[in-house]
């Protein structure tokens, strides 16, 4: 293998405009296969979810799940597209073991959706909108495993083993018309794209869309062309990346080897390419087949299928509020800047402080938790957000804690502690751990009374006008009251004992 | 003016991983010429409003509930498999080494 020479990033930019195409597919939710009543659900026994249809048996003969056609319009309805009237599948034909049919049914030039376009946000607020091209409906392929070589590569394996279990549950492929005119921001703007197309399909409840699973993955072309040049490029297409990370790093390589090509004089060969996450390189695949090659068919064994206008409109009707529209939304009723609330999509904790919010708590004090403290705890502990051992209500009851005056900060954060630790509900763990504010006026009267004996000169100075020497005697309070009183009504004793305004 | 060379069937031949001989080539490039030119007449006869016909049925959306319905078993699916291992299709090398 050839060591890949690649020019700088900004030498690449200053010569070449990138053009992109993303192809994304979704894995559906659906209970069972597109074109037979497998079940999909995960982690089943090896070739337990296969069925004379779906291994290609003879004379097996498909039927559309209709919950896998819903979804494609509403994905093609929240994409703007327009929805085909009639529209068919087609025979994609090529021999790989992954398929067991030799072909995989797909949809040709009549794809479901087609002519939309998506919004997306970069992390500085600026709005880019990417042309939807189609969004077809289509089956997943067998999974398999390389035996015999090294580290499970197809490469130097002995042989294969194939388990159909995912042969035939439902992808809905997503095509972007070209991206042009993003420049230097194009590698930004991939990621940004697949970003909000997944919000998006989680948003419509057709997919969980969780890219380290598989259950969504994006095809990057990419091509470059002379600045000021109007015709496109050689493409390349960078199969399987599947994280936005890697995206965002496998569109950058791609200009940057691109231009070093063209730069030498050399031209660029349309194949597809492998990502590595390693080092974010690409490496070559096969020549690409001429599309012809696949002689694609009108599928015999499937009508075609005609979305009545109505069944559309009434779909249209099941639609979410948009991704980026919710998050302006929200980002302006919770007061935060564009960055601020970046944070929080990048934390995964939009919904749970949403649901905080809707369970009685104030948008900043649900947003301080989820961002500070359980933030902090989910990264120490390795899991995600949602997957911590508290529920918004939970957080929602300590803010009310909180504000009615019987916990102050310090204790309430040992009790979400406690409820993390699985001691029970936030009052349970207050009540265990006798959490509470001390309240008692006399008591607390008697611990400020002992800070100013035991600290006359910091005493002194306060009577002298230096109110900020106050924090030492609060300090001397909490002390004493092991963090169980309320600091700020403590200051409040402290000034009126020593007769100054607070 | 349809019609299919030999070319096309040798190409096609060997998109369908059929290995076929050069008299095999001669003789069935001459059929298969011959079996377009007739299935082309249809193109003839259809008038502009003719649609092509990809279906002999005029039905549409036939779907299914998403339901799940029983799968074969593994052994069951596994039965006319030429090859096995961990209950799995075993296939044989795909690609050699790089």
């Amino acid at each position: 293998m050839t060591v890949t020479e690649l020019v700088s990033y900004d030498e690449a930019l200053a010569s070449y405009d990138p053009v992109m195409g993303l192809e994304v597919h979704v894995e559906l939710g659906t209970r069972t296969k597109m074109f037979c009543g497998c079940s999909t659900a995960l982690g089943a026994d090896a070739n337990s979810q296969v069925c004379p249809t779906c291994l290609g048996l003879p004379g097996a003969l498909p039927v559309v799940n209709k919950s896998g056609v819903e979804s494609a319009i509403r994905i093609g309805l929240a994409l703007h597209c327009e929805i085909a009237e009639w529209c068919r599948f087609a025979r994609k034909n090529y021999f790989y073991p992954d398929m067991p049919k030799n072909f995989q049914t797909s949809q040709y030039d009549e794809p479901i959706a087609f002519d939309g376009y998506l919004d997306v946000q970069l992390e500085d607020g600026e709005v880019f909108r990417v042309e939807i091209e189609r969004a077809h409906m289509e089956e997943d392929t067998g999974k398999s495993t390389h035996v015999g070589g090294a580290t499970g590569r197809i490469h130097g394996a002995s042989h294969s083993l194939l388990d159909y279990n995912r042969a035939g549950i439902p992808l809905i492929e997503i095509v972007t018309k070209p991206i042009v005119g993003a420049g230097e921001r194009a590698p930004e703007v991939a990621k940004a794209y697949v970003a909000e197309l997944r919000e998006l399909i989680k948003a419509l409840g057709v997919s969980e869309a969780r890219m380290e699973m598989g259950q969504m993955r994006c095809d990057v072309n990419l091509s470059l062309r002379p600045k000021g040049r109007e015709a496109f490029g050689t493409r390349s297409e960078t199969k399987n990346v599947n994280s936005l990370r890697s995206v965002e790093r496998a569109a950058r390589f791609e200009i940057q080897r691109h231009a070093a090509v063209l730069s030498s004089g050399g031209s660029i060969v349309q194949e597809t390419r492998h990502f590595h996450e390693e080092d974010g390189s690409t490496t070559s695949g096969r020549v690409k087949e001429e599309a012809e090659d696949y002689r694609y068919f009108p599928e015999p064994d499937l009508v075609p299928v005609a979305p009545s206008r109505e069944w559309v409109e009434e779909l249209r009707g099941t639609l979410p509020e948009l991704p980026r529209v919710r998050r302006n939304r929200l980002r302006e009723e919770w007061g935060i800047t564009e960055h601020e609330m970046q944070s929080v999509l990048n934390a995964g904790a939009v919904d749970l402080i949403v649901a905080t919010v809707d369970a009685g708590a104030p948008a900043d004090q649900a947003r301080k938790w989820w961002m500070g403290e359980l933030a902090r705890r989910a990264n120490e502990d390795g899991v995600e957000l949602p997957a911590l051992s508290i529920t918004p209500e939970q957080v929602a009851r300590v803010c009310a804690l909180v504000a009615e005056g019987s916990l102050n900060d310090k204790l309430a954060r040992q009790t979400i502690e406690g409820v993390l630790a699985g001691e029970g509900t936030p009052d349970e763990v207050v009540d265990k751990r006798g959490l509470k504010v001390v309240s008692d006026e006399g008591a607390l009267g008697t611990a400020v009374d002992e800070a100013i004996a035991g600290n006359p000169d910091v005493a002194e100075k306060i009577r002298g006008g230096k109110v900020a020497a106050a924090g030492a005697l609060v300090g001397a309070v909490m002390k004493a009251t092991r963090g169980q009183a309320d600091a700020a009504r403590v200051k409040e004793m402290i000034m009126e004992k020593l007769g100054v305004e607070g | 003016m349809p019609g299919i060379s030999r070319e096309e069937v040798a190409h096609l031949a060997k998109l369908a991983r059929l290995e076929l001989k050069d008299e095999e080539l001669d003789h069935f490039a001459g059929q298969l010429d011959d079996i377009i030119g007739a299935v082309a007449a249809v193109s003839d006869v259809a008038d502009e409003d003719v649609p092509p016909t990809s279906h002999p049925l005029p039905l549409t959306n036939v779907m299914r509930p998403d339901e799940v319905r029983p799968s074969l078993t593994p052994e069951q699916a596994l039965s006319g498999a030429p090859a096995q291992e961990q209950q799995r299709f075993k296939v044989p090398q795909i690609l050699g080494e790089e």
